[in-house]
């Protein structure tokens, strides 16, 4: 007991030096948390996939679409449950920097498999009466003010022209990992004006999301889906939604990979700094450890003592660090929303964080600990700081 | 005012070799992260910026953004193809490509992820217009024919594209028949062919973009006014140069902001690393400061004594950080660009501008890390500071 007095009046006694220490391992641990939750917020649509969902898209590559009557093929699919037409508008609100994820989709079976997607019945009954209407995530509501009746106009980029919908419904995400930052909106509208604006643009999907009765047997459904359209001029891929989304995090995996590098290297510049905090802390104190040592306390006592400073100043570090992580990944979520739709601190990235503090904290006391350790007590009192 | 001479600054850094490791080591990293992030985005934007010419001109389908969204019908590319302002070449051609620029999603070799690559069908002039492209084994391909030329970086990365081997896209089987390098451009991630075979196989009716050379460079804001403002078409007019950085710039930015805040975040730990080394060297010598004061130094001296020690702390950070990060130049990052959702490979690229900038960054933060300390050992008393000791 009385050790633990002394290692946390040993750490509070340059009290400078322990502050400043302290700011820089909650920087450090901030850094970590917030690029740990970035990678996080990169697979977040892979995350929040669900197993009995397929995506079937145009098997040369998603900018080429397919025909219309393929639903009604796919339906037909021993295993099939739904199928909704699905279309990436990609226009822009204003501004090409005001973007978001808009879709145009078939709106009865897109929610009947996204149950996830909260949406108050009468809200629904008039988004389903007004075919210019769209259906608008929470968040995506807050970031530009939209309410219930309010039009907003679309700069198309895939789809010319302007094109207004007017807001008829709001979704709640079920749960933190739901994307509620999306606009949807009826695939029948789109389709229509296309017919007359381009007719060649007619009926085309850009993907087909199907629901299965058995997650089990979604390899299998898939590959009887496309085994339909073998040899046609669509030829189809059908994968989970897990592999889909999986696929667009593999094509910026370099980014991934780099943001995983220096999440890693802040760790290590932390470590430099708490080493060199212990090590200069170390040479001070050796004429107390010899001291120490002249009144029979054994070397493992003395380590101790370095260890359990570094450690509690580690903690301290780490406490405060991962206090702040979620004030701060909310406003970073708050900012970068465009980017990053789901941006939520998981458990993983705190037990991570305090890990990397604790083990800063021991490989930081490893030296110093040992010459603490080793000192022998004529020289340790002979010693000047 | 007689300065303290520097070599006491140096060997004190000498004695204390493992504090001032630590501490440099320190700076190094955050300074190797500052450069490496300046450098991907410099890398990023030379790609960009080399891929396209001054004085050619890129017409795609008004707020289309890039190319593949882009529809332009034929009616309205020989409408933009008889414009006066564009040069016309060798045999009385205009020197206009109508491209078709579509995505194919190809196993990436190694991992076998499917990674959309860039497929341009140019038209008979789209080589001359590009004057960067040169073919480094095989030969271009034939126009009219089912040959394809793919870029560099593809070639690297990327299973069943050598000289010979076949590739199975829109219905048919294409032959490569060489290897272009385009100079580090944004054409090195792409795969060529003809451009009439191309909206065939695709079963397209309209080009992506229409390329062209200006007579003049100067007369591209006239053009562009006339074009934009037909009524029989809605474009848009950019200079190519334009056009790619633009393609660039959502990329760019994401890296900007995500290194120099981490940039700015890690320099913070190291000026409390430059701070702690600082300040514990100065309560050391509380001593032999008092002894340099009462030797004549004045307080002025004092205080560039240890601003030059922070300093020269801070230079060996710099040096070791942009050593580690020169190396970075070996490194060729690929990875798919949002604008244009295909993959794109480019270079670090280190330039004297982020020499410089590095190292105003890391003397900035030894100077931050060690005013405080400096000023402190300047302000200390002669008397106290002997008795200390």
């Amino acid at each position: 007991m009385s050790s633990l007095k002394l290692i946390l009046r040993n750490a509070l006694r340059h009290k400078l030096r322990t502050g400043l220490t302290v700011v820089g391992l909650i920087v450090a641990v901030l850094a970590f948390g917030l690029l740990q939750t970035v990678v996080d917020a990169w697979y977040a649509g892979a995350n929040s996939a669900a197993p009995n969902r397929l995506v079937t898209r145009n098997a040369i590559s998603l900018v080429f679409p397919m025909p219309l009557h393929y639903r009604e093929k796919i339906r037909a699919v021993p295993g099939v449950r739904g199928v909704a037409p699905f279309n990436w508008f990609g226009g822009y609100y204003q501004d090409p920097k005001n973007f978001f994820a808009q879709f145009a989709v078939d709106p009865l079976p897109f929610l009947a498999m996204y149950p996830e997607y909260h949406v108050a019945e009468d809200e629904l009954r008039a988004f389903l009466r007004d075919r210019k209407g769209a259906i608008i995530g929470r968040k995506l509501a807050d970031r530009y003010g939209f309410k219930i009746g309010d039009t907003i106009p679309l700069q198309g980029t895939i789809y010319p022209g302007v094109w207004t919908f007017t807001v008829r419904a709001i979704y709640h995400g079920a749960d933190a990992k739901t994307d509620d930052s999306q606009m949807l909106f009826h695939w029948d509208y789109l389709n229509e004006t296309m017919k007359q604006r381009s007719p060649r643009r007619g009926d085309q999907v850009g993907i087909f999301m199907v629901q299965i009765a058995d997650p089990q047997r979604s390899a299998e459904t898939g590959l009887a889906i496309d085994a339909l359209f073998r040899n046609s001029l669509a030829e189809t891929l059908t994968e989970t939604e897990k592999a889909f989304q999986l696929g667009f995090v593999a094509m910026t995996e370099a980014i991934v990979v780099a943001i995983r590098i220096v999440s890693f290297v802040v760790i290590f510049v932390i470590l430099a700094v708490m080493a060199n905090t212990m090590a200069m802390t170390a040479r001070e104190r050796m004429p107390e450890y010899a001291t120490l040592k002249a009144l029979g306390f054994g070397p493992g006592y003395v380590a101790r003592l370095v260890f359990g400073e570094s450690l509690a100043i580690a903690l301290g570090g780490a406490g405060l660090g991962v206090a702040l992580t979620f004030p701060v990944a909310a406003w970073f979520g708050a900012e970068l929303g465009q980017f990053f739709p789901v941006f939520e601190v998981s458990a993983g990235t705190v037990a991570l964080q305090v890990a990397c503090a604790l083990g800063v904290g021991v490989v930081a006391a490893l030296l110093p600990g040992r010459n603490a350790a080793r000192v022998r007590i004529v020289e340790g009192l002979r010693a000047i700081g | 005012m007689k300065p303290v001479p520097l070599a006491y600054s140096a060997r004190n850094l000498w004695t204390r070799k493992l504090t001032t490791a630590l501490t440099a080591g320190g700076m190094a990293l955050v300074v190797f992260v500052f450069a490496a992030v300046l450098m991907l985005e410099a890398g990023l934007r030379q790609a960009l910026v080399a891929t396209g010419q001054y004085d050619n001109v890129v017409v795609t389908r008004r707020a289309a953004g890039n190319e593949v969204q882009s529809g332009i019908e034929r009616s309205q590319a020989a409408i933009i193809e008889s414009q006066p302002e564009i040069a016309i070449g060798a045999g009385g051609v205009r020197e206009v490509s109508k491209e078709a620029v579509v995505l194919i999603a190809q196993p990436k070799r190694g991992t076998g992820v499917p990674t959309n690559i860039t497929v341009r069908g140019v038209g008979a002039q789209g080589l001359a217009l590009r004057p960067q492209v040169r073919v480094v084994s095989g030969r271009m391909f034939r126009p009219g024919s089912t040959e394809i030329t793919v870029g560099r970086s593809i070639a690297e990365r990327f299973d069943g594209v050598g000289p010979g081997e076949r590739l199975r896209f829109g219905g048919r089987e294409w032959t490569v028949v060489g290897i272009f390098d385009a100079g580090g451009s944004g054409f090195d991630s792409e795969i060529w062919g003809d451009g009439e075979q191309m909206m065939q196989s695709f079963r397209r009716q309209a080009f992506s973009s229409v390329i062209a050379r200006l007579v003049d460079p100067a007369q591209f804001e006239r053009l562009k006014e006339r074009l934009e403002a037909d009524p029989r078409m809605a474009v848009d007019v950019k200079r190519e140069r334009v056009f790619y950085e633009e393609q660039s710039e959502m990329m760019a930015n994401f890296i900007r902001i995500l290194g120099l805040t981490l940039s700015v975040i890690f320099s913070i730990g190291a000026m409390i690393g430059a701070m702690i080394t600082m300040y514990a060297a100065v309560s050391n010598r509380t001593g032999e400061i008092g002894a340099l004061r009462a030797l004549g130094f004045r307080r002025g001296s004092i205080l560039v004594s240890f601003l030059a020690e922070a300093l020269a702390l801070a230079v060996l950070g710099w040096v070791a950080g942009l050593g580690l990060a020169s190396l970075m130049q070996l490194v060729r990052i690929s990875t798919m660009n949002w604008q244009s959702f295909s993959e794109l490979a480019f270079a670090f690229a280190l330039t004297p501008g982020i020499v410089a900038q590095s190292f105003a960054f890391a003397v900035t933060m030894g100077l931050a890390g060690g005013v405080l300390p400096a000023v402190h050992a300047a302000r200390l008393k002669i008397v106290d500071a002997l008795r200390a000791a």
